[in-house]
């Protein structure tokens, strides 16, 4: 029996799966990484949150009788996300509730993939933030230096103790930030490897960086929205940022909170960022000075989170005001 | 190659080329047929009607169906013999199309076609020995050439273009013709020339096919030149580079406006087959019922590229082949990004054929499509620049009335956009169905 079929019968090699699972591969490195600053923690609640988001995701789309996609490793991410934008010292049910709402509430509600409006993990974050403030911001756990991963386990964690950079930043000043971790070399060293407290994923530039790069190098994003988010945190931090205009430091504002993991992973996340390079570049933009603005005026010490969540609705409007170049300029023009 | 290839700049896909498997493999002639069936409408236009009744005797080269009234061209007798039938037709678009069922004489003799030259005549002459032999755009759209070479009197026409760019994975009869009969290429060329009275033609050749670029370099240098440029034009190897648009915009920079016709930049632009044609029909007067056809992909027993007459049944070909393999999944008339796939083998070669392939599993891809992720990269990819991906989304949410603001109206559908959709959406399907109900 010959099949039947419209034109074209050849395919890419691409899906949905294997750009979902390269992404999740991507993704892994700063999980190893967080267990050896922050101890098996990270794992166990990473592994909760992604377990938490494919489970909600089975039972969100039986429950609105759609068809079953866990496959395809978008719940995997998000899963992931999530836990990489809270603290590691969280208690195990904080995650699983932020999975039921950026999968249930976030994705499936909205439509399922690609009709979401908001980024799902941000969502959760977001949701987490506002209703349990007090679990979300004092579940800081200090880096481990000898590789003593099960430090924390067991007997409770004493975890506000320790709070981060940004926290210290926003409300004691640049002097106390380098008395808590050193000389500026040293912060810039610590930081850009991973070393300081913070939530699970986003600590460390170079491994979030080298996974970026690589997503940049298969096509799987471009470098637009991550080149634009980087260029104008620093670029409004120096501002802004100091004690009078143009004496901040972009260094340490792109190297503290989740710069890079917003950057490179979130914000290029393809439902809810737009497509065409001008649309991006708007776009990263908008998200960079949110940051700033949310950090130096809000009252959280970090943005990106809410800066990205903020810019996503305005992507329908730019997707329908960016629109490819038409090749045939029409006649009689 | 030192020279830099040219191309068009925005769009298009890399599919895997697949000519392997035929381009190294000469012409050969199938023996003819014991029945052939000349579907009566072979181009784009009106049907033809039948100038000959069942029973009727015919001679190879006889014209049997003509068009009175309306856009079309004449069509021919490929074999001598009688008319068994005058029927309908299996065929991928039309269904059934109306056909004249002819039996062959297996002792008939072949017809004569003897060279005279052509410079004497005139204009209108030659456009009649192209008329009267039936010639359309073999590349496929099958548009009758005498019309296509009789542009509207406001149009300056400056350039010819011979596409020998031969895009679509797997074909290469563009690419044996062109080794093999450059000569008659190029004078072809040099006839069209003349009928349109313009000194500048092009011959693009993608840059896969070096001996055929050198071939037709050689050609084109040896003919005494008579104040024509005819230039051979490397393109990169892209696909839908042989597209019409993106050709002249390649060769030319020109781009042809928004539901406008090449004449409307000055060129005009034929496929090489097509050149070869016009060349046996004011030459040799002998009308189009021949065609170079590539039988490839993995599930036929062995790939080749075959002089057929129009009308022979692909059963035919697939028999002398040795028969289908096992695997075999789709057969398709024309080229794997926008071929046509044909659920039966009793389907007739015609005029516009440049291609049969038998695919296996392992060579398209059947998978099932999901969601529109929103990745933008069959915005990337589209050569005319619209948006595949809204049309889909409004397709499916039943409001295919509001596609044409995305250009849906503008779709040549090359198949870029589905080749490169992820999800495996069928957006040519979505587009095609949307072109039914949008409202201009």
């Amino acid at each position: 029996m010959l099949t039947v079929s419209v034109s074209p019968h050849i395919k890419s090699g691409e899906s949905v799966e294997k750009i979902m699972w390269t992404v999740v591969a991507c993704l892994l490195p700063p999980l190893v990484l967080s267990v050896f600053i922050f101890g098996i923690q990270t794992l166990i609640v990473t592994l909760i949150s992604v377990l938490s988001c494919v489970g909600a995701e089975a039972i969100s789309q039986k429950l609105l009788h759609r068809p079953v996609t866990v496959k395809d490793g978008s719940a995997v991410i998000t899963g992931l996300l999530l836990a990489y934008v809270i603290p590691p010292g969280v208690p195990y049910w904080i995650p699983i509730l932020g999975a039921v709402m950026a999968i249930y509430v976030a994705k499936h509600l909205l439509g399922g993939i690609g009709f979401n409006i908001f980024n799902p993990a941000l969502i959760g974050r977001a949701f987490l933030m506002a209703t349990f403030p007090v679990a979300m911001t004092s579940a800081w756990l200090p880096p481990i230096r000898d590789a003593a991963v099960f430090k924390y386990m067991g007997s409770g964690i004493d975890a506000v103790s320790t709070a981060t950079p940004l926290y210290i930043l926003k409300h004691y000043g640049a002097s106390a930030l380098m008395e808590k971790f050193g000389t500026m070399s040293t912060i810039y060293g610590d930081f850009l490897v991973g070393w300081r407290p913070g939530c699970i994923g986003e600590t460390s530039a170079v491994v979030l960086l080298i996974g970026g790069l690589f997503l940049i190098y298969k096509r799987y994003i471009t470098w637009h929205i991550p080149v634009s988010i980087i260029v104008s945190v620093g670029f409004f931090t120096w501002v802004f940022g100091g004690e009078r205009l143009f004496t901040g430091n972009p260094l340490l504002a792109v190297l503290s909170g989740g710069v890079f993991l917003g950057a490179f992973f979130m914000a290029t996340d393809y439902v809810t960022s737009p497509s065409q390079r001008t649309a991006k570049l708007i776009f990263g933009s908008g998200v960079g000075a949110l940051t700033v603005l949310i950090r130096l005026k809000g009252g959280y010490p970090e943005g990106v989170c809410y800066a990205i969540l903020l810019m996503n609705p305005l992507v329908p409007a730019l997707e329908g005001w960016f629109r490819p170049k038409r090749f045939a300029p029409q006649k009689g023009a | 190659m030192n020279d830099s290839l040219l191309t068009f700049p925005k769009g298009g896909v890399h599919p895997p080329e697949a000519k392997d498997l035929t381009e190294h493999s000469a012409v050969e002639t199938l023996p003819i047929p014991e029945e052939v069936e000349i579907l009566l409408h072979q181009h784009f236009g009106a049907p033809c009607r039948p100038l000959i009744k069942k029973k009727d005797r015919v001679a190879e080269g006889d014209v049997i169906g003509n068009v009175e009234k309306g856009l079309g061209a004449a069509v021919h007798a490929s074999v001598t013999g009688n008319v068994k039938a005058i029927a309908a037709s299996a065929h991928p678009v039309s269904v059934k199309a109306p056909s004249v069922i002819i039996q062959t004489d297996p002792e008939a003799g072949t017809p004569e076609w003897p060279a005279s030259d052509w410079k004497a005549l005139s204009r209108d002459e030659l456009l009649g020995r192209v008329k009267n032999a039936g010639i359309v755009g073999v590349g496929g759209a099958g548009f009758p050439t005498h019309v296509k070479l009789s542009p509207p009197p406001g149009a300056r026409v400056d350039t010819l273009i011979l596409n020998g760019a031969e895009c679509e994975p797997y074909l290469t009869t563009d690419h044996r013709l062109m080794l093999e009969q450059p000569g008659a290429v190029i004078e072809g060329a040099r006839i069209l020339m003349g009928i349109l009275d313009i000194k500048e033609c092009h011959i693009g050749i993608e840059a896969n096919k070096p001996d055929a670029i050198e071939a037709m370099k050689t050609a084109s240098g040896k003919a005494e030149s008579n104040g024509f440029n005819v230039s051979v034009s490397a393109l990169k190897v892209k696909y839908p580079q042989g597209s019409e648009k993106q050709l002249i915009q390649s060769i030319t920079g020109r781009r042809v406006p928004g539901f406008g016709l090449p004449f409307d930049v000055g060129v005009i632009v034929q496929n090489v087959g097509t050149a070869k044609a016009v060349y046996d029909a004011v030459v040799l007067q002998k009308p189009l019922y021949e065609k170079i056809v590539t039988v490839s992909g993995r599930g036929i027993a062995r790939p080749a590229n075959l002089l057929v007459r129009v009308g022979t049944r692909i059963s035919d070909i697939v028999a002398f082949l040795g028969g289908t393999l096992p695997g075999l999944t789709k057969v398709i008339l024309g080229g794997p990004m926008m071929g046509f796939a044909v659920p039966t083998l009793n389907i007739p070669v015609t005029k516009t054929t440049s291609g049969i392939l038998f695919l296996t599993g392992e060579e398209i891809d059947a998978r099932s499509y999901g969601q529109c992720i929103r990745c933008g990269w069959c915005l990337d990819v589209c050569p005319m620049g619209l948006s595949p991906n809204e049309i889909g989304i409004y397709v499916e949410a039943g409001r295919a009335g509001d596609t044409s603001q995305f250009g849906v109206f503008e779709c040549f559908e090359c198949g870029c956009c589905a080749y490169a959709c992820p999800a495996k959406r069928p957006l040519v399907q979505f587009i095609r169905l949307a072109k039914m109900t949008a409202k201009k």
